[in-house]
């Protein structure tokens, strides 16, 4: 069975999402998710969803359950690349995506996710908080 | 009135076909060059319709037809299934009503994505979702 490859960049979790997901394949990419911010303490989870031309009601909430459960665990979710017409049409859909942030690209995701970062954090590996702060 | 240039009918009973599917109506967006994100537009919204047709009815089939009005040109798709049927469409067709537990936002959302819907169904017998979406719509 096909799987999504999860990476690991310090105390992040990248992923990118290269075809349209099918069903199956994304509710085994969010339970995958889940572990492996529980299993390597991940403090933020990036995906990136560039190539991704559709996103329907099915796959918008597996992304807001991943960004809720990771939130439980104390990561926030970054959602880097979206398509201007896979936003529009998410808006229309009526999806709010809660809990989601958005960046364009995986380098201002990773400033974002700096910049969120608690730095009275003992653990912190990044010490430094990026100037760029990016709203959504 | 909309004429029908074209038809096609997909078959949709596993998760491949609704793969073909969504590739075939993306074909004929394409081929009546439909803008980037009307096209996102419908194949989402076909996207819906298929994922519920196969959630609540087993599968269905798929009516794809090329539609023109005047100048205008379009994608009609209508989505006819043998399923349960929906005992309150008016329930049904409100943001965040679902008996699957999802997130009800499939008939709702698909509708504001579209130019045309109508959904028919009855209990016992089935359920046709009818959309347009038109090229410059
Ligand atoms: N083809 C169908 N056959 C039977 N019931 C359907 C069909 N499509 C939709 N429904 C009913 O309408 C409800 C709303 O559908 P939808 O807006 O897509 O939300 P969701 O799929 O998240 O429940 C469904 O929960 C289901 O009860
Ligand atoms: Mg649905």
């Amino acid at each position: 069975m096909d799987k999504i490859p999860i990476l690991r960049m310090g105390r992040f979790l990248l992923v990118t999402i290269q075809v349209d997901l099918y069903d199956r394949l994304a509710l085994t990419l969010e339970a995958d998710l889940i572990q492996a911010v529980q299993k390597h303490n991940a403090r933020g989870v990036l995906i990136d969803i560039s190539a991704v031309s559709i996103v329907d009601s099915f796959m918008g909430r597996i992304i807001g359950n991943i960004a809720s459960m990771s939130k439980i665990l104390d990561a926030e979710t970054v959602v880097v690349g979206m398509q201007p017409a896979v936003a529009i049409t998410l808006i229309e859909l009526g999806l709010p995506l809660k809990g989601v942030h958005t960046a364009l690209d995986m380098e201002k995701g990773m400033d974002l996710l700096r910049s969120m970062m608690d730095t009275t954090d003992n653990d912190e590996d990044e010490d430094a908080i990026a100037d760029d702060f990016i709203t959504e | 009135m909309i004429l029908s240039l074209s038809k096609d009918t997909v078959t949709v009973a596993q998760e491949q076909d609704v793969v073909f599917l969504k590739n075939r109506v993306k074909e004929v967006a394409v081929r009546i060059k439909m803008g980037l994100v009307n096209q996102t537009r419908l194949i989402t919204a076909a996207s819906e319709l298929v994922r519920n047709m196969m959630r609540y009815a087993n599968g269905g089939k798929c009516l794809i037809e090329v539609v023109s009005s005047g100048r205008n040109n379009g994608v009609r798709l209508t989505f006819s299934d043998s399923g349960p049927g929906i005992p309150d469409i008016t329930a049904a067709m409100r943001d965040g009503f679902s008996t699957g537990k999802s997130l009800g936002l499939g008939l709702p959302g698909t509708k504001r994505l579209v130019n045309e819907f109508d959904i028919k169904s009855k209990v016992g017998e089935g359920t046709i979702v009818t959309i347009i979406k038109w090229a410059n719509g």
